[in-house]
């Protein structure tokens, strides 16, 4: 690794005839870093600066960059005007079994495609592919009768039920381009101890795959935690909203108290960006390995 | 009870030990691959293919959900045809799709090559370009309603500070698809990321062999870098058409589909129909109208552009 990123002396020399140009581009990337940063960073400053502004202070021109007062309140009134305490606790629900679904029906499914050999297992994984790339919007009508024929709506049982199907084409993917990493001697050695095939997913592959299942489990929390779709369509009763639902309904009915409906979305935000502070490496290797390991 | 049970129990277990310890070594293997890969097939038969089958069987029937549904023939399939919203919907998709995509590709793509050089606390910079990826979509669509606010946005105040007119981003027509780009554009984050890996996938020694063959700099983006990325591009551009082709959240929340339909997009306009008008025929006819009309977008990018993909080692 170390050789092949240093550059040869011929390049070298080159390189100190061209200086003078290279600082230009030196500094040319710097300019461009800091400008995109200022772009991609002033919505954030706005919407917490907004959250914190009265009403009245909301609706001046020109805005005010930093508000004053500051009115933390703002938060007080949002999460209390509606019970976001009990919305809170549905997208806890329906987002940590979804990740249990996911984590274990995924990886499961994925050690047969990966591991074992059998007649008709690579046209049940080019089904797989096939889903893969298949919205779920284009699947939102049809479930919706199916679960409405099962008495499921307004329940929570059409966004968590099922998850414990696979998992996603997604993630059985991910699990599979993973699991084909991990030597096949070590399962062997399993094997010849004695271990059966579910031995050796229980015993081998799932302790050495945490990485990934840590990665795929988090895409799978933040996908519950942020979907509105699927909630919005099965969830009825505002006992059951979850968080997406519960901050689309305050919407609607806060129409211009732009401070409250600001304060509510920094709420919502805050959950999602420690999340990724605290497990930043996982993010983004899951981005990373949805991208590149096909 | 209990005992009669157990003893069922483990007569059964004996039964099915016997017969599978019967099997030859190829058909356990089998069995246990099946096993393995079950929960899959189920979810596959359950969740995918009945569902999907009947709204086939919908889709010539008339359904409020209330009362049953009553045969129709193929009357959904010719309203269809001559539904003026349907047309417009399409239209404001397509114009969106092909305008987002592009644009949101190219970007992050610069922004890639940017955060993909050796600079002091380039780690900050990669992170706040990622953030807008992970904002919840609800929360987003607020964030974006209040920057394109006509009188007390942002982004008209930046305008109107460099002494340009206070333009309507929601209200106009004209305006407003250009919005939902740059709403669309501010989250790229995720390509991003996925062409960063790419880039510093590409191994240095061909950027030496350009440069001693005396490439510049332009001739190196040219000739080394886009065609190694080629796969990575390809995978960003099926990826950011088939987001596009399913933007719902902010044109629900947002606008709502106005002003006079001008962000209806196909999936808040299937959403609206199912949930809204309650047809669910009709809404059906529509889903199986989204389904082709992704397969045969997916088919024409595989088939066309992804031919056109450079593999290292192709089959791998």
């Amino acid at each position: 690794m170390g050789f092949k990123e240093k550059p040869s002396q011929f390049v070298e020399s080159r390189r100190v005839a061209n200086s003078r140009v290279d600082v230009f581009y030196r500094w040319l990337t710097l300019f461009l870093l800091v400008f995109f940063a200022v772009i991609m960073i002033t919505p954030f400053i706005w919407l917490l600066s907004s959250s914190l502004k009265t009403q009245i202070n909301i609706f001046q021109y020109p805005p005010q960059l930093f508000p004053d007062p500051v009115v933390p309140e703002n938060y007080l009134y949002a999460l209390t005007y509606k019970p976001f305490g009990i919305y809170f606790r549905n997208t806890v629900f329906v987002a940590g079994m979804n990740v249990i679904a996911v984590v274990f029906t995924s990886s499961f499914c994925a050690y047969g495609f990966a591991r074992m050999r059998f007649p008709g297992r690579d046209f049940w994984f080019g089904i797989v592919m096939a889903t893969l790339f298949l919205p779920y919007a284009v699947l939102l009508v049809p479930s919706f009768i199916i679960f409405s024929r099962l008495g499921w709506v307004d329940t929570f049982l059409p966004l968590v039920v099922p998850p414990f199907f696979g998992g996603g084409a997604f993630n059985i993917f991910l699990m599979r381009q993973f699991f084909r990493t991990i030597p096949e001697e070590i399962a062997d050695a399993a094997r010849i101890d004695g271990c059966s095939e579910f031995g050796v997913y229980w015993r081998i592959m799932l302790p050495l795959s945490k990485p990934a299942l840590i990665t795929i489990g988090i895409f799978t929390f933040l996908f519950a935690w942020n979907d509105l779709i699927g909630p919005i369509t099965y969830l009825r009763s505002p006992d059951n909203f979850t968080i997406a639902v519960g901050l689309a309904s305050f919407r609607s009915q806060t129409d211009i108290h732009w401070d409250l409906q600001l304060a509510a979305s920094t709420a919502v935000t805050l959950p999602v960006i420690l999340l990724f502070f605290l497990a930043q490496r996982y993010f983004i290797q899951g981005v990373v390995m949805t991208g590149l390991k096909g | 009870m209990s005992s009669l049970a157990q003893s069922a129990y483990s007569d059964a277990h004996l039964w099915i030990t016997r017969q599978y310890n019967r099997l030859s070594l190829k058909r356990r293997r089998t069995i246990i691959g099946y096993i393995f890969i079950l929960p899959f097939i189920l979810g596959f038969f359950i969740w995918f293919l009945v569902p999907a089958l009947v709204a086939a069987n919908l889709t010539v029937h008339r359904w409020n959900l209330i009362s049953p549904p009553r045969f129709v023939g193929m009357f959904q399939f010719n309203k269809m045809l001559s539904d003026p919203i349907l047309a417009q919907s399409l239209k404001v998709t397509f114009i969106f799709s092909a305008i987002s995509v592009p644009l949101g590709l190219i970007f992050a793509f610069f922004l890639a090559n940017l955060i993909n050089t050796k600079v002091r606390g380039i780690a900050i910079f990669r992170t706040i370009y990622f953030l807008p990826s992970i904002v919840p979509a609800v929360a987003n669509a607020i964030l974006w309603a209040w920057l394109f606010n006509t009188e007390f946005g942002l982004i008209n105040f930046v305008i109107r500070a460099f002494g340009g007119p206070k333009i309507g981003w929601l209200q106009d027509p004209n305006w407003v698809m250009l919005a939902f780009v740059i709403l669309t554009i501010w989250g790229v984050g995720g390509s991003m990321i996925i062409f960063l890996a790419g880039l510093q996938g590409i191994p240095q020694i061909f950027y030496e062999a350009a440069e001693i063959d005396g490439a510049g700099r332009w001739q190196r983006l040219l000739y080394v870098t886009l065609p190694m990325m080629s796969p990575i591009i390809f995978f960003n551009l099926v990826i950011g058409f088939i987001n596009s082709f399913q933007i719902f959240v902010s044109a629900l929340l947002i606008t709502n589909g106005g002003p006079q339909h001008a962000t209806l997009f196909l999936v808040l306009y299937v959403y609206r129909t199912a949930f809204q008008s309650q047809k669910m025929g009709y809404a059906a006819v529509l889903s199986w109208l989204l389904f082709a009309i992704l397969m045969l977008l997916s088919f024409i990018v595989f088939r066309y552009i992804g031919s056109r993909v450079y593999y290292e080692n192709p089959g791998d």
